[in-house]
């Protein structure tokens, strides 16, 4: 396995612990090195516990980690909830004047820092935060000229002499550590690599941009906000309209309305808001609107846990809307793909003009990891289906519509789409069950031959749907002795408990689901007819996919690892269960978060 | 790209407004009375039907869409204006019209209703007010009045009933009136008003329920209804003066314009975004040098 570093920055919420978290990013990033951080949070804005952690290294770094190198407590609490989890070869730097530190493990590396004989703190309230910066860098051997442009570029606006203060102190730290602390060894790498750091919610928008989205709206939900942010703040560089919306409902519907003007059409909530949203889904599915939306999952039911990740969504958009429609559901892998799934799922949303469900999570949204920048293909292929944008061939503007049927049946379900605006073409796009030509067969005259042709039509167009989306295949050696099955945001963390299971001597193979509908059932069936023993890994309570996997599939797994606390899982909690259950002691894996985050 | 189409057509006619399918409602429904004067005021300001797009909800009035010849859209129930919302700042150079009923925009869609007023949505929202759900047989709306039996409230109604009059202008929608299916001359009148104002439009029309609201009749509204635009008094630019004009009901029931003002603008012009004109029409890609300066900002 490669070697990483790992960063855990830990205080109250208000207390400054971002600031250095985007510093360390940055500086690594700018080394050259890909990293990965987790923020664990709780619903406040001052007080609580915040808990990053930033994991850095050469090569792709896929989750946050079992292990913290570096601790930095800005306070007691974290002192308290953390230190007892370092382990040989970590150090702590932390405030002496004002935290003790408990018992240390061997080989951990006390560090701590007299921070009112080395900086004013009177003049200064970050004063402990940007020595404990200046020392963890020391210690990692990164020069100081990092860091000095770093402060340069974050203070510049304030003006030369808080420039100066900020520097002064950063090198008091860096200079105290080199005199005091033993540096890390190996010493943080270098590359000549360059990678942009963003957010899952960031990587979303961003796709929606690539996507030509021209319309975004939303109501603000944790986790999901972030999309609304980069759209608001992007909107008139990139020509989207943004819009903040009364509710989820006036949400969906909204973006419905621009959609079947002609526009791509995008918006992002989470559980509680797209619960608000399902009876639009079903009206984007009825009047063959394509429209895109995103599930940012945190745990729930209700209100839930607001800041804290889950998987257990997948039903509530299996079940979106009542009646049978078709529709796409895809859950990106990790939060470059937040940014690669738009398109894609705008392609298919537009040619089979259904709704699109991207089921993304807390820990991608609110996660931020290194991509390289030439992943974020602003010009990927736009389709847009059977869409009618001009009047050629239409028989006269007023009156007369001519022959256009906006729901013809054809073999395909696919049915040409005018939009408003087109002479020749205008007809009612409607709710209700309809004939061909758009009239209702809801009301007046029911009839149930041509209801029956509607509702076929357009479930014909799921076969097209589910050859446009590729099947999953299977990661590692076809004969290992595991397999494990996850969906979405689990991807890299089960890779990496992979390898450290293939080091402890048990091969292990992975199939990563990432389109959810359609599910590709017989290709999976295919794939684990020759697995030895499967698991499936997921962040809920019931095992929602596998539930979802059974039933499509009639596929029982040997076994279970799941999490329901409100955190992510760390590759050991996957390591662990799996030799559990190898060994037969259990079926289902409920591991333990240790963190108390 | 779309093309704006300038086709050589013949003057619409009455005959041309005429939609797919022909009206369900029951005979004497007062809603025939605000499609014909819809499609008359459609008729007279001549604008082409494919840049008209009528958005409904549901309930009997918001059958209205497949009974004309524009683009329409037949939504689910109390969202026709957030529809109708994202239609007009996609394509913003169509005309957008909302139809609807009384449980439709004031009940179920009430959030919307408030929300797409304050933000001065360049539409024209017609409301059916029956005062009654007809298609539901008959249960009591939110403007039913006090005291009125239904199969809902069979004692009688014992919840005051809005003013949407009153509640369009504490909410800051920009054309404000009120007509009565019963005076179509007077109503084409509005609708034309309402369709040529810029910014959000709304009329509150009576418009009888025959099945099942027999207290508010067309032989209620006749002796009753007097037109604003008769008072040479009345100031329909005076907010407060609109604001006590809006509480009278009784022997005297106000109709006609009550107020308007033309000094604010629309959702889509206060968008600087929209500059560049309707986003329907845009390239979905973005210059190199402004998706470039997106990832300079990651770096």
């Amino acid at each position: 396995m490669t070697q990483t570093f790992a960063i855990g920055i830990g205080g109250a919420a208000g207390q400054g612990v971002a600031t250095p978290g985007d510093i360390f990013a940055k500086i690594f990033s700018r080394r050259g090195l890909h990293l990965n951080a987790y923020n664990a949070y709780q619903s406040i804005i001052r007080g609580g516990h915040t808990f990053l952690t930033i994991r850095t290294g050469p090569d792709k770094v896929t989750n946050m980690g079992d292990r913290i190198d570096l601790l930095i407590p800005l306070n007691q609490d974290t002192m308290d909830r953390h230190f007892g989890l370092l382990s040989a070869g970590a150090a702590c730097i932390y405030n002496s004047d004002t935290i003790k530190p408990g018992s240390a493990a061997d080989g951990v590396q006390l560090c701590p820092l007299p921070v009112s004989k080395l900086a004013d703190i009177s003049r200064n309230k970050v004063a402990q935060n940007t020595l404990a910066v200046g020392a963890g860098l020391n210690m990692m051997g990164i020069g100081f000229q990092a860091l000095e442009a770093m402060l340069t570029e974050q203070f510049k606006k304030k003006g030369d002499a808080v420039v100066a203060e900020n520097v002064a102190i950063a090198r008091t730290g860096y200079d105290y550590a080199s005199e005091n602390f033993k540096p890390f060894d190996p010493p943080v790498p270098m590359t000549e690599n360059r990678y942009a750091v963003l957010s899952g919610n960031m990587a979303l928008a961003m796709g929606g941009v690539a996507a030509g989205v021209k319309f975004y709206c939303a109501y603000p939900m944790s986790p999901s906000t972030g999309v609304l942010h980069w759209m608001a703040s992007h909107a008139r560089k990139a020509g989207v309209m943004v819009r903040q919306v009364e509710d989820e409902i006036g949400v969906v519907n909204m973006a419905i309305g621009a959609a079947h003007a002609g526009a791509r059409a995008m918006c992002a909530t989470s559980g509680g808001g797209f619960a608000l949203m399902s009876e639009g889904l079903g009206m984007s599915a009825m009047m063959e609107t394509p429209v895109v939306v995103i599930d940012c999952q945190r745990a729930g039911p209700s209100t839930g846990v607001p800041t804290k990740t889950e998987q257990g969504d997948l039903w509530q958009m299996l079940g979106a809307a009542f009646g049978d429609y078709p529709r796409v559901i895809g859950a990106p892998l990790d939060i470059g793909d937040c940014f690669k799934i738009i398109p894609e799922i705008f392609n298919i949303a537009d040619r089979f003009q259904c709704p699109g469900i991207v089921l993304c999570d807390l820990l991608l949204s609110e996660g931020r990891l290194s991509v390289d920048p030439r992943d974020l293909n602003f010009n990927p292929p736009i389709d847009r289906g059977e869409l009618i944008t001009n009047g050629n061939g239409a028989n006269g503007s007023n009156g007369t519509n001519g022959n256009y049927q906006r729901y013809k049946i054809t073999e395909s379900g696919v049915s040409p789409r005018a939009i408003p605006g087109v002479p020749g073409h205008a007809h009612t796009a409607a709710t209700d069950e309809h004939d061909e030509d758009g009239v209702l067969i809801s009301d007046e005259f029911t009839n149930p031959i041509k209801r029956r042709a509607m509702m076929e039509k357009r479930m014909r167009k799921q076969t097209g749907i589910e050859a446009a989306v590729s099947p999953p295949h299977l990661i590692g050696p076809r004969d290992a002795e595991v397999t494990l099955i996850g969906w979405g945001s689990t991807y890299g963390v089960i890779g990496e408990a992979r390898e450290m299971l293939n080091e402890q001597g048990i091969t292990t193979n992975q199939l990563q689901i990432r389109w959810l509908v359609p599910l590709h059932g017989d290709a999976i069936l295919d794939i684990l007819k020759d697995a030895k023993h499967t698991i499936i890994v997921e962040n809920n309570y019931s095992g929602q996919f596998a539930r979802y996997l059974r039933s499509e599939t009639s596929y029982v797994p040997d076994g279970h690892i799941r999490k329901y606390d409100g955190e992510p899982f760390m590759p050991h909690h996957i390591v662990e269960s799996v030799k559990e259950q190898l060994a037969g002691k259990s079926k289902l894996s409920v591991p333990a978060h240790e963190i108390m985050v | 790209m779309m093309a704006t189409a300038t086709l050589t057509t013949k003057p619409l006619t009455m005959a041309d407004m005429k939609g797919k399918a022909d009206p369900d409602w029951c005979p004497g429904c007062g809603d025939f009375g605000v499609l014909a004067a819809l499609q008359k005021a459609l008729v007279e300001l001549q604008i082409p039907t494919h840049n008209i797009v009528t958005i409904s909800g549901i309930g009997c009035s918001s059958n209205l869409p497949g009974y004309i010849s524009t683009y329409g859209m037949h939504t689910l129930h109390g969202r026709a204006l957030a529809v109708a919302t994202g239609v007009k700042q996609a394509n913003h150079e169509l005309t957008v019209i909302v139809t609807g009923g009384d449980g439709d925009g004031f009940g179920i869609g009430g959030n919307h209703f408030v929300h797409t007023m304050r933000r001065n949505v360049d539409l024209l929202y017609i409301v059916m007010d029956n005062q009654i759900y007809g298609l539901t047989t008959g249960q009591t709306s939110p403007t039913s009045r006090l005291g009125m039996k239904t199969k809902s409230m069979p004692f009688g109604n014992i919840e005051a009933p809005v003013n949407p009059i009153t509640m369009a202008l504490a909410a800051g929608a920009t054309f404000i009136a009120r007509g009565f299916s019963g005076e179509q001359k007077h109503l084409t009148e509005l609708i034309k008003h309402g369709i040529e104002h810029k910014g959000f439009s709304f009329i509150d029309v009576f418009s009888p329920c025959v099945t099942y609201n027999l207290d508010n009749t067309y032989q209620w509204f006749r002796p009753r209804v007097k037109k604003l635009e008769e008072d040479t008094t009345y100031d329909a630019t005076d907010w407060t003066a609109a604001m006590g004009r809006s509480i009278l009901w009784g022997e005297e029931i106000p109709i006609g314009k009550f107020f308007e003002r033309t000094d604010v603008p629309a959702l889509h012009a206060a968008e600087p975004v929209l500059n560049d004109g309707p986003l329907v029409y845009r390239d979905l890609r973005l210059p190199d040098e402004v998706t470039k300066g997106f990832i300079q900002e990651l770096m």
